[in-house]
Order: structure tokens, then C-alpha cells, then sequence
């Protein structure tokens, strides 16, 4: 019997999630790895286009769950169906997506299923421990190698950026749909509306450069030497999450997964250590410089130049070397 | 209301780290644990909650007996009681292992409400608190940033956090699992008055039995995921390091900026 992998995309209102292009290369490598079969599956509501779309690859097939209940996403209409999919079809691996929305639903359907989860995988290998996952623990600070337990199916998710979307092959594939069987009462919401997170007063994404602070600034009361760099610098400010969270800077300064993503021309990251949920949100920065004092943060594995030290020292040094070179210039 | 708030004893995030001697997971000796992160933001939700309703809170954790501490904290922050779950059956679980003890604990306390971080800073599995509210057949939400009860108190308004920015906003029934996000209050320290109250609370620490689950179903046993090993990512430093005192570096820094980078 041949090993089964689907790779479930997301859709949005008419668009096919990014990273879902990534799951159908990881599916694809995963099935030339244990000579297996790689299909794609889409939830939604009126979605031929996005289905032919996905079709457009080496896949064996591109499974559409196709139900007026499905125009939006709710985690119960996604666990109810796929269950049922999986139930019925069988597959051994089940890749999606890391994202807010499948990290919502992923577990409670491995849950129902009686599936092995492996969130957030980074990558897999084969060798003599079997089929190998990587993870990252420790906010990304460390890896984990891990492999699944016991029978049934596999469900995985993969990390933003895991799997080259361009490594995926074109092809053709049918399109054939999986039943759906869904009551208003499977979903376990009524999606109200939605609305901007904490004001969108200022925009980043347009800043040349960007002085970025995180946690290892230590306080509200210690942001003044990095806002005169950052003037100095003609600089729009960001931060790290914890940052906003603690309330030294407000809401419309944070940059990453959950906040804004820019790519300025130079992004000073000041005690900042480089877990993935930022990394997202300013990886297209030409030129990333990192300061930091801990020399294995994973920060200095996107920066470009660092400095190992103390933020507090290194700040005022940096303002004095600036204007040092200018009077000199 | 009656409220169950899951908390998690973690490494602090400026511990150092380095691997034990079995490979399998980091030498504790000398780490320093914290409350998880968005843990402490599920603990002042539920606490808000408890005062606003008139209900309590109970924390529970599961982890070995140095989370005692984490939970008088969290009984100093003013939850009215403990659950520990510190038998060795149920170390090394997976998320699906963890989340069946815990939903069992909870079924046992009879609660409305059950609230946990989103995501660990160790393992972060992120899927806790789902397993939990699969186990219990509530409905459940993640990243939330934002709960209000609704009138008759049977129901729940909640604010999701979205990517890039955004937040949904949906009606879910009550019993009902929220898996809280960093930032959604600002978490109160404890009062001394606090610290000494906790010290007379119970912290029960029921087996698999008591919770009637068999030893089979939690733990090393159950989980599903067996870590083979851990280590830092390889070629830590992409960045080219500018070496010497602050000074120094700083101006071969802006040199570098300058010429070679042309940033600045
Ligand atoms: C769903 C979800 C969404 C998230 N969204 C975002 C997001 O949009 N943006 C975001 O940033 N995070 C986000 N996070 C949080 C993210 O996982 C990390 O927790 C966060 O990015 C860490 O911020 P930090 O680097 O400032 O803090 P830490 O990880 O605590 O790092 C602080 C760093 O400062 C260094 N340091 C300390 N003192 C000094 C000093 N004096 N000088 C120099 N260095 C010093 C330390 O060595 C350390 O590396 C999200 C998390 C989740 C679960």
C-alpha cells in the first residue's frame, strides 16, 4: 500500500493562503522520501477556482470539502469535516500549514481522530530512528528531534518558511470532492465581525529604517537613549511583543506575526532575541543588525552584523559614533 | 463562575540553557522557572472574571513537585485552591497526554470556564488547551485577546487574534475553553496580605486513579511524540560579529554601515 500525504491549503475570502504552497512541496518531498502519493485538500464554500488553481501541480489529486458552511472559517466545521474526510480516506500524514487558524483546530482534530500531532515541524529526516521531525522549543532558542507513536494518522504542521514554496513541482492534477455533513450547530461560534488590532495610526511598513527594541530594554523608563539613536537616524521605532504587552510602547509599534511587517533598508534589533513570530515580521530588512548579550541568541542567525553586549552600553556608542563620523564627514 | 486556569512552570527566558546529560531535554539544575508567559495573562483573566462574577479561580498544573511554587504564586495572586499533577505517571506526555489529565482534573471540579496560555515558552506545542476543551466537548478559541459574558451569563463574546493585525470577534455557549494570549490585561503582583493567605490554601495532588484514568492513558505512556534528542541549531551566527568593547564596536559598526552597507 502506498504511503497517503495530503497537504490541507487555506483560503481566504477568494485567496489561497501563501504557506499553503509550502505544505504541497513539503507533501511532495514527503511522498518521493517514502514512495507515496501527495493530494491537496481545500475547505470553503464556492471554490472551483482555488481548487483548479491547486490543481496545477504534481499531485495525485486536489480534494475540495465544498459547504455553505464552510465560507468561513470556525474551528468546529474544520475538525467535523476533516474527521470525517480522514475517516473515510485514510490518509497517513496530514500536513498543514502553521498558522492562527490551524493552530487553532489541528490539536482538537488530532484529538477526535486519535491522530499523533507534531506541531510546527521544521523539517524531517529518514534514517535508522524511522521518519525523524525537527522542532523548535525554548521560543526557538533550541530544536527538539522527535518521532510519532503507535497507529493511525500523522497530523503535522510546518513552520513559515520550512519548505521552499518554490521547490514545489507544476503538474496536473483532477479535482474530486470529499462529503460534508455539517450543522450550524457543529461550528462553536457565531462570527460576530472583525476589526483592526490596536489602531493602525502609524505605518511601518514605508520606514527606510527601523530601531527595533524587545524585552532585554527593560522598561519604559529606559527607552530614551534608543529614541534619540532613533532620531538621530531619522528611525521609526518598533518592538517586540513583550514590549507592547508590558506597555512601554503602544500597540501600532510591534512588528511580527501578529503585528506589522516591514522591510526596511536597515533594522537595528536592541536586545531582541529572534523568536519566529518577529523574525516574520522584518525578515525583508536589507540589512539587519542585531545587539544583543547573549551570543547564541537565534537573532544573529538573520542579522548581518552584531555586537555581543550590554544594549545599555552599546546604544550611547552607537549615537556617539554616528554624530562622530558626520562631524567628521 | 467557576473558573479552571491550566498554568505551566517554565525556564525563564534568559536561563541558560544547556542539554542533559541524556541528550533528551535540557539540564534543569540550576534554571530558573517562571509562570509561562501567556500563562500569568490567563491567570489575572480568570482572576478578573472570578471578581466581576462572583465565581473563583482553581489553577492547575501538571509538572513535578517544583510547580508548587508556581501554583502559590498563582494562590497568592488569589486563587482559592491548587491542583497538582505530579505523579511520576504523568511525566513526559505529549499535548495529547497533558490535555487528557488536565480535562480530567477539571471534569472533576465541575467548572464553567476553563482558560490557559497559548502557547508554552519550552515546548510550545500551542495545543494544550485545544486537547483540553476536545476532551471536556466544549467549544474552545485560541489567542484570545479579549472576553466579556454575555447577559444571563450563558454565553461569551470573544476577540481572536488574526494575523497581521486583525481580530475576530464571535459568540461562543458556555462551558467553554479560552486559551488567552499574551497582552489581553495587565497581570497583577501579589500583596504580602496574598502571600501569607496562600500559604493556608490546599493543593490537592490526585494520581491518574483518583482522576479515574489509568496509568496507560497519561504520561511517557500516552504520548504519541517521543523526543529523540535536542541541541542548538547548528551555525548560530550568520552575522558577521564586530568584536571589542562597546565603543569600538559601535564605530566599526557605523563604519560598516556607512561603506559597505550604505544604509545610513
Ligand atoms: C501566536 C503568537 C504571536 C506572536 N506574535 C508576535 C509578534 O507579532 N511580534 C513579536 O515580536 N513576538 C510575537 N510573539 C512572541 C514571541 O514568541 C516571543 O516571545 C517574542 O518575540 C520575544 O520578544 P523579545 O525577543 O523581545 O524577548 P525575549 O525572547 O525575552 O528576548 C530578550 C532578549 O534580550 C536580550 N537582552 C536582555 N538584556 C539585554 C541587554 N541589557 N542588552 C542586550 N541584550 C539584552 C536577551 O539576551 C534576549 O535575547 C508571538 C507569540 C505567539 C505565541
Amino acid at each position: 500500500m502506498t504511503t497517503r500525504i495530503w497537504a490541507v491549503l487555506q483560503q481566504r475570502e477568494g485567496k489561497l493562503h501563501r504557506m499553503g504552497w509550502e505544505a504541497i512541496a513539503a507533501a511532495q518531498r514527503l511522498a518521493d522520501e517514502l514512495g507515496g502519493s501527495a493530494e491537496a485538500v481545500l475547505l470553503g464554500s464556492e471554490i472551483g477556482d482555488l481548487a483548479r488553481e491547486a490543481a496545477g501541480h504534481d499531485l495525485a489529486a486536489v480534494r475540495t470539502a465544498d459547504h455553505p458552511l464552510l465560507a468561513g472559517y470556525t474551528p468546529g466545521g474544520y475538525v467535523a469535516t476533516l474527521a470525517a474526510a480522514i475517516g473515510a480516506e485514510r490518509p497517513d500524514f496530514v500536513l498543514f500549514p502553521h498558522t492562527y487558524q490551524s493552530v487553532e483546530y489541528v490539536p482538537r482534530l488530532a484529538q477526535a481522530i486519535g491522530a499523533a500531532l507534531v506541531p510546527e515541524a521544521i523539517g524531517f529526516e529518514r534514517g535508522e530512528a524511522g521518519l525523524v521531525w525537527r522542532r523548535p522549543i525554548l521560543t526557538g532558542k533550541m530544536q527538539a528531534r522527535v518521532r510519532t507513536r503507535g497507529a493511525g494518522p500523522v497530523l503535522v504542521s510546518l513552520q513559515s518558511g520550512a519548505f521552499s514554496a518554490d521547490s514545489r513541482r507544476p503538474g496536473s492534477a483532477g479535482v474530486a470532492p470529499l462529503p460534508v455533513e455539517l450543522g450550524a450547530a457543529d461550528l462553536g461560534r457565531e462570527v460576530l465581525g472583525v476589526e483592526q488590532a490596536g489602531g493602525d495610526q502609524v505605518d511601518l511598513s514605508k520606514a527606510e529604517v527601523i530601531v527595533a527594541v524587545g524585552r532585554g530594554v527593560g522598561g519604559a523608563d529606559k527607552l530614551a537613549p534608543v529614541q534619540e539613536l532613533a532620531a538621530l537616524l531619522k528611525a521609526e521605532i518598533g518592538a517586540s511583543r513583550p514590549v507592547i504587552d508590558a506597555g512601554w510602547l503602544p500597540r501600532d509599534r510591534q512588528i511580527g506575526s501578529s503585528g506589522q511587517t516591514v522591510s526596511p533598508k536597515l533594522y537595528l534589533a536592541l536586545g531582541i532575541s529572534g523568536a519566529i513570530q518577529h523574525l516574520v515580521g522584518m525578515k525583508g530588512s536589507t540589512v539587519v543588525v542585531a545587539v544583543n548579550k547573549d551570543a547564541g541568541a537565534p537573532i544573529f542567525k538573520v542579522a548581518h552584523y552584531g555586537i555581543v553586549g550590554d544594549l545599555h552600553e552599546v546604544v550611547p556608542a552607537l549615537t556617539a559614533a554616528v554624530r562622530e563620523s558626520r562631524a567628521a564627514g | 463562575m467557576k473558573i479552571a486556569v491550566c498554568i505551566k512552570q517554565v525556564p525563564d527566558t534568559e536561563a541558560r540553557l544547556r542539554v542533559a546529560p541524556d541528550g533528551r531535554w535540557i539540564d534543569e539544575a540550576d534554571v530558573p522557572f517562571v509562570i509561562n508567559e501567556s500563562d500569568e495573562y490567563a491567570l489575572e483573566e480568570g482572576l478578573k472574571l472570578a471578581e466581576t462574577t462572583g465565581g473563583e479561580v482553581i489553577a492547575i498544573s501538571l509538572g513535578p513537585e517544583r510547580v508548587r511554587e508556581a501554583l502559590r504564586k498563582a494562590l497568592a495572586l488569589g486563587a482559592s485552591r491548587a491542583v497538582l499533577l505530579a505523579n511520576t505517571a504523568f511525566r513526559g506526555g505529549d499535548a495529547l497526554a497533558d490535555g487528557r489529565a488536565l480535562a480530567a482534573a477539571i471534569a472533576r471540579e465541575g467548572c464553567d470556564l476553563v482558560l490557559t496560555g497559548s502557547q508554552s515558552d519550552d515546548q510550545g506545542f500551542g495545543a494544550t488547551g485545544t486537547v483540553v476543551a476536545g476532551h471536556l466537548g466544549w467549544p474552545h478559541a485560541w489567542l484570545v485577546m479579549g472576553v466579556e459574558v454575555e447577559e444571563g451569563g450563558a454565553s461569551l463574546q470573544v476577540t481572536r487574534e488574526m494575523e497581521s493585525g486583525t481580530n475576530e470577534i464571535f459568540r461562543m455557549a458556555l462551558p467553554a475553553v479560552l486559551e488567552i494570549q499574551a497582552g489581553i490585561n495587565h497581570p497583577r503582583y501579589a500583596s504580602l496580605k496574598g502571600i501569607m493567605a496562600a500559604k493556608k490554601k490546599e493543593i490537592a495532588e490526585p494520581s491518574p486513579a483518583d482522576l479515574g484514568l489509568q496509568e496507560s492513558e497519561v504520561g511517557a505512556a500516552a504520548a504519541r511524540l517521543e523526543v529523540l534528542s535536542v541541541g542548538f541549531p547548528e551555525s548560530a551566527a550568520a552575522a558577521q560579529i564586530l568584536e571589542g568593547d562597546a565603543v569600538s564596536a559601535a564605530k566599526k559598526l557605523v563604519g560598516l554601515l556607512q561603506g559597505e552597507a550604505r544604509v545610513i
